[in-house]
C-alpha cells in the first residue's frame, strides 16, 4: 500500500463544497475508499439516495471529480452493475479501447443496503460484476431523521425505535451483512472503518484488485444521529474497534481473517456508548441487564468470527 | 424489402429484431407473457450471434435500473417486461424518462393483479402513460417487429432521448403465429446505425454526474423540458416510420384509419382487438353503413391531431378501452379521446367501452353492439356514460 | 462537458438545462460552505510535520496539500468540524472560534 504522503499526491475523488454535515463520516469513507483504485484505473461511482448523495449532487455543484450515476435509494448496485455491463458490451464492440482500466463503485449508506437495496446487491454480488459495493454505515436512516436501519445496534435510540417507558431503543440485535455478502462466495468481502484509515485504504485496494464483485462494510460514524461532536468521527470509530463493537476482518476467496484487538488497546463497551447521546440510557443502572446482553453480543459475536477463521484456515 | 413470409409469433418478432439491432446491453427478468422475449435473446447470446452483455437480473425493478446505468453510460439498451413486471419498475420509469435514457423496452401488455391473472389487456401499459416514455402499440406481430426496430431510432435521436416502450398484447399477439416479414440484418443495422450518446459516463476524459438532485425551479423547469421532448416527439416517431416504410414497403401511419373519410360512426381502439372491430366495421360497410375504425400505433405521445382529424366528421364515436382508469369517469385512452375532442372544439358525443380485461374475448357480437349503441348515442337515445362489455 | 454561467443557474430556460440534469464533474468547489463554520481550525506551521493525518481524515477535502506536504487550509470550504485538530498529534492545529478569528 502506498504510504499516506504518496496518496496525497494522487487526484482528490471528491470535491470541497458539497453538503454534507461537518464531520461527517460518510465522506470520509468515500475519500479513502477511492484511495484504494489503482493509479492506471478511472473509478466510476454510483450512489444510493441517501446523504451522501443528495449532500454532493445539488444542482449544479457536483462534488464528485469522477464519473457520478444516482439513481434510486434501492438499486445502487443494479445500476452499477448496469453500468459495468455497458463497459463489456462497448467493449466487446470495439467502441472502448480493449486496455481501457475502469474501477466500478456503488455506494450505499445501511439502510440503502442492509435494507431496501438488500436484494439488489445480492443480485449484483451473485451475478458476478466486477465492482466494489462499499456500504458506509452509520446505523440508522441519517437522511431521514435518524430511523432505526437493520443495521441500528441493539439498545440504540433512534426516532423510530425511542427510549420510554416500555423500550430501551431499538430492541433487535444488528443484521450481519458482511456474512450475508460472504455467503454470496464472492473473492472479497472486508469490514473496516474510516477511523482506522490505513486498514480501510489497503482493504479498498484488495477490493478494487480482486477478480469480480467485492464488498466493503464501513463503520462511518454520524455525529449528529450518534449524538457526538464533529470532531469526534475518527475517536469513536476507534472505539468501535477497540472495544470490540466494530470487529476489523475480511473473507479473501473464503479464507476469513480477524485483526485482533491489542491487549494495551482494549476497553470496555461502556467506552464505546458512554459518548454518544443515542445510547445514554444504556448506562442507567436499571438497563444493567440490557447492557450485559449487549456485551454478550459483541462477545459471542466475536467468537463467532474466530470460528470463521478457523474453520478456513486451511482454504 | 423482403419477400420472404415465415410464421411467428410477435415475442419471436421482437426478439429478431432485438437481434438484429445488437444492443450493447440486455437487463431482463422473467414474467409471462414477455418470456419468450428474453429466452430467444438469451439463445442469440449462446449461440454468439450477438455482441450484447446480457444481465440476467434479480427482479424487473433491477433490470431497468441496470438498464439506466448502461444507458447512461453510453450504451445501446434494450430489456422487456409485463404486468406485474412493468409495476414494480414503475419507480424507475419515472427515472428513465427523466434522466433522458433512450432505452427500448418491449411490453406484453398483460393484466394487473388483483386477483392475479397472466392474460392480455392494457392495465399495466396505461400504468406508464405519465411517465414520460414514448408507447407504441402494435396490432400484429408485424408491427411488433416493425415497431421494435424504429423504437431504437426515436429514442436515440437528438431531439428525443427518451425511452420506448414497444407493446404487443399478451398472449394474443406476444404468443399467437402469424405471418411476417423480417428484413435482413445488414438493412436493419444500416437503418438503426450507431448511437451516439450525449453524454456518456464512461467518457471518463469528460467526467460528468448523472442523477443529480433538484432543487428549486430547477425540478419544474426540467420536467418541462422532458415534457418538451415527449410531445415534440411525434414527427420524429412518424418521420422515422416513414423511412422504414420505405425500406419495407409496409405502411407507416402514426394512426391507422379505416374508413373514417365519410363515417358517421368510428370506433376507436389501441392494439389487437382492431382487426375484430375492422371485420365488423367491414360488415356493416357492406350493408351500406358508414362506419370506421381509429387505431392509434401512437399511444404516448397522443396523437391528438390525427385522432380528432379522423373523427371530426362522425355523429358518435366509441373508445375502447382495454383497462380501467378506478374512480375516474372515464378509462385512459376514452379520457385522451374525449380530452383531444374538447381541445379541438368538437362536440361528437362519444361513450367509452371498458372491454377484454384479463383476456376476456372481444367477440364479433360485442363488437356489433358497439356500434348498435352508437346509433342510440347519435340519436341522444342511449347516454354516453362507461359501460363494461362483453361480461 | 463544460457548464457555463452556473452561477445564474436560477434564470437558466429549461432547454439550457443539460438533457437528463447531467451535470459537469467537480463544480461543488464554486460553492462556499466556509460560511458554516462556527469554529475555525488554525495551523502552525511550525510544529507541523506533515504526517498527513488532518489530510485524511478531512471529510471536507478542505486540507491544502502540495507535493506530500501540508500547505493550508481552504477557508472557503472548511466548515469547522474540527477532526483535522482532534486528529493532530503535535498540536500543529488550533481551533478558535470563528467570531473571534473573523476580528482578528
Amino acid at each position: 500500500m502506498a504510504n499516506i504522503k504518496e496518496l496525497s499526491r494522487r487526484p482528490e475523488c471528491l470535491a470541497p463544497g458539497h453538503r454534507l454535515c461537518g464531520g461527517c463520516g460518510a465522506s470520509m469513507a468515500v475519500r479513502q475508499v477511492l484511495m484504494g483504485v489503482p493509479e492506471d484505473a478511472v473509478p466510476v461511482v454510483g450512489c444510493a439516495t441517501g446523504c451522501l448523495e443528495v449532500s454532493t449532487t445539488i444542482y449544479p455543484y457536483d462534488a464528485w471529480n469522477v464519473p457520478f450515476i444516482h439513481n434510486a435509494f434501492e438499486n445502487s448496485a443494479a445500476t452499477v452493475s448496469g453500468v459495468e455491463a455497458a463497459f463489456k458490451g462497448l467493449q466487446r464492440a470495439g467502441k472502448i479501447p480493449a486496455d481501457k482500466k475502469v474501477k466500478f463503485v456503488a455506494f450505499g449508506g445501511d439502510g440503502g443496503t442492509y435494507d431496501i437495496g438488500l436484494q439488489s446487491l445480492s443480485g449484483a454480488m451473485e451475478r458476478g460484476h466486477d465492482m466494489v459495493y462499499v456500504c458506509y454505515d452509520n446505523g440508522a436512516y441519517m437522511n431521514t431523521g435518524i430511523q432505526r436501519s437493520s443495521a441500528t445496534p441493539k439498545g440504540s435510540w433512534a426516532t423510530t425505535a425511542e427510549v420510554g417507558k416500555d423500550q430501551q431503543g431499538k430492541t433487535q440485535r444488528r443484521k450481519d451483512l458482511a456474512s450475508i455478502i460472504a455467503a454470496h462466495g464472492v473473492p472479497y468481502v472486508g469490514q473496516s472503518t474510516v477511523g482506522h484509515w490505513k486498514d480501510l485504504v489497503s482493504k479498498a485496494e484488495k477490493a478494487f484488485a480482486a477478480d469480480g464483485p467485492a464488498f466493503l462494510n464501513v463503520l462511518a460514524p454520524c455525529p449528529r444521529g450518534w449524538r457526538i461532536g464533529s470532531d469526534e468521527t475518527m475517536l469513536i470509530s476507534r472505539l468501535a474497534v477497540d472495544t470490540k463493537f466494530w470487529p476489523l476482518f475480511e473473507v479473501e476467496n473464503g479464507k476469513w481473517t480477524l485483526t485482533p484487538v491489542k491487549e494495551k488497546n482494549l476497553k470496555p463497551l461502556e467506552d464505546f456508548l458512554k459518548p454518544q447521546g443515542r445510547f445514554k440510557h444504556l448506562l442507567k443502572p436499571e438497563n444493567a441487564e440490557l447492557l450485559q446482553e449487549l456485551k454478550d453480543d459483541v462477545e459471542d459475536y466475536w467468537k463467532y468470527l474466530e470460528g470463521r477463521v478457523e474453520g478456513s484456515k486451511d482454504l | 424489402m423482403s419477400n420472404k413470409a415465415f410464421s411467428a409469433t410477435g415475442n419471436q418478432m421482437i426478439a429478431e429484431a432485438m437481434r438484429q439491432v445488437d444492443p450493447d446491453v440486455m437487463a431482463a427478468y422473467p414474467i409471462t407473457p414477455q418470456t419468450t422475449i428474453v429466452e430467444n435473446y438469451a439463445k442469440y447470446v449462446a449461440n454468439g450471434q450477438v455482441h450484447t452483455e446480457f444481465v440476467t437480473v434479480e427482479s424487473e425493478h433491477s433490470a431497468l435500473s441496470a438498464c439506466i446505468g448502461a444507458s447512461a453510460a453510453g450504451a445501446r439498451v434494450a430489456t422487456a417486461t409485463a404486468s406485474q413486471g412493468l409495476a414494480l419498475m414503475w419507480e424507475e420509469l419515472y427515472i428513465a424518462a427523466g434522466m433522458r435514457t433512450p432505452i427500448v423496452m418491449a411490453n406484453a401488455n398483460r393484466a394487473l393483479s388483483a386477483p392475479i391473472n397472466i392474460h392480455g389487456d392494457h392495465s399495466d401499459v396505461m400504468g406508464a402513460r405519465d411517465t414520460g416514455w414514448i408507447i407504441l402499440f402494435a396490432e400484429t406481430a408485424q408491427e411488433a417487429y416493425d415497431n421494435t426496430v424504429i423504437s431504437f431510432k426515436i429514442a436515440e435521436d437528438s431531439q428525443v432521448l427518451l425511452p420506448v416502450m414497444t407493446t404487443l398484447d399478451g398472449f394474443i399477439t406476444s404468443h399467437a403465429m402469424e405471418r411476417c416479414e423480417m428484413e435482413e440484418d445488414a438493412t436493419v443495422q444500416q437503418f438503426v446505425g450507431d448511437y451516439h450518446p450525449k453524454y456518456a459516463l464512461l467518457d471518463t476524459d469528460e467526467p460528468v454526474a448523472h442523477g443529480m438532485f433538484a432543487n428549486g425551479d430547477s425540478y419544474m423547469k426540467t420536467r418541462l423540458a422532458t415534457r418538451n421532448a415527449n410531445m415534440g416527439s411525434l414527427p420524429i416517431i412518424e418521420k422515422y416510420g416513414k423511412a422504414w416504410a420505405d425500406v419495407t414497403g409496409r405502411p407507416y401511419d402514426l394512426v391507422d384509419c379505416y374508413e373514417t373519410d365519410d363515417a358517421d360512426y368510428i370506433v376507436v381502439v389501441l392494439g389487437s382487438a382492431a382487426g375484430n372491430v375492422r371485420h365488423i366495421a367491414r360488415q356493416l360497410r357492406a350493408e351500406g353503413k358508414k362506419v370506421g375504425v381509429v387505431r392509434p400505433r401512437v399511444y404516448r405521445p397522443f396523437p391528438e391531431e390525427q385522432i380528432v382529424e379522423a373523427c371530426k366528421g362522425a355523429k358518435a364515436v366509441a373508445v375502447l378501452d382495454r383497462s380501467d382508469s378506478l374512480g375516474a369517469t372515464h378509462a385512459p385512452l376514452g379520457a385522451d379521446v374525449m380530452s383531444a375532442f374538447y381541445a379541438a372544439g368538437l362536440s361528437i358525443p362519444a361513450k367509452n367501452y371498458v372491454y377484454g380485461l384479463g383476456g376476456a374475448d372481444v367477440t364479433n357480437v360485442v363488437v356489433q353492439g358497439v356500434f348498435d349503441d352508437l346509433e342510440k348515442v347519435a340519436d341522444g337515445t342511449l347516454d354516453c356514460d362507461l359501460r363494461y362489455i362483453g361480461i | 462537458m463544460k457548464m457555463t454561467e452556473i452561477e445564474q443557474f436560477d434564470s437558466w430556460a429549461p432547454e439550457q438545462i443539460p438533457e437528463g440534469f447531467v451535470c459537469e464533474a467537480g463544480t461543488s468547489e464554486l460553492y462556499i460552505t466556509g460560511g458554516w463554520r462556527s469554529m475555525r481550525p488554525v495551523w502552525d506551521q511550525d510544529k507541523c510535520t506533515s504526517c498527513m493525518l488532518c489530510w485524511i481524515a478531512c471529510p471536507d477535502s478542505s486540507i491544502q496539500v502540495s507535493d506530500g506536504a501540508m500547505v493550508g487550509i481552504d477557508y472557503d470550504h472548511c466548515k469547522g468540524c474540527g477532526v483535522c485538530v482532534h486528529e493532530c498529534r503535535f498540536g500543529a492545529l488550533e481551533l478558535i472560534r470563528e467570531d473571534e478569528a473573523e476580528e482578528a
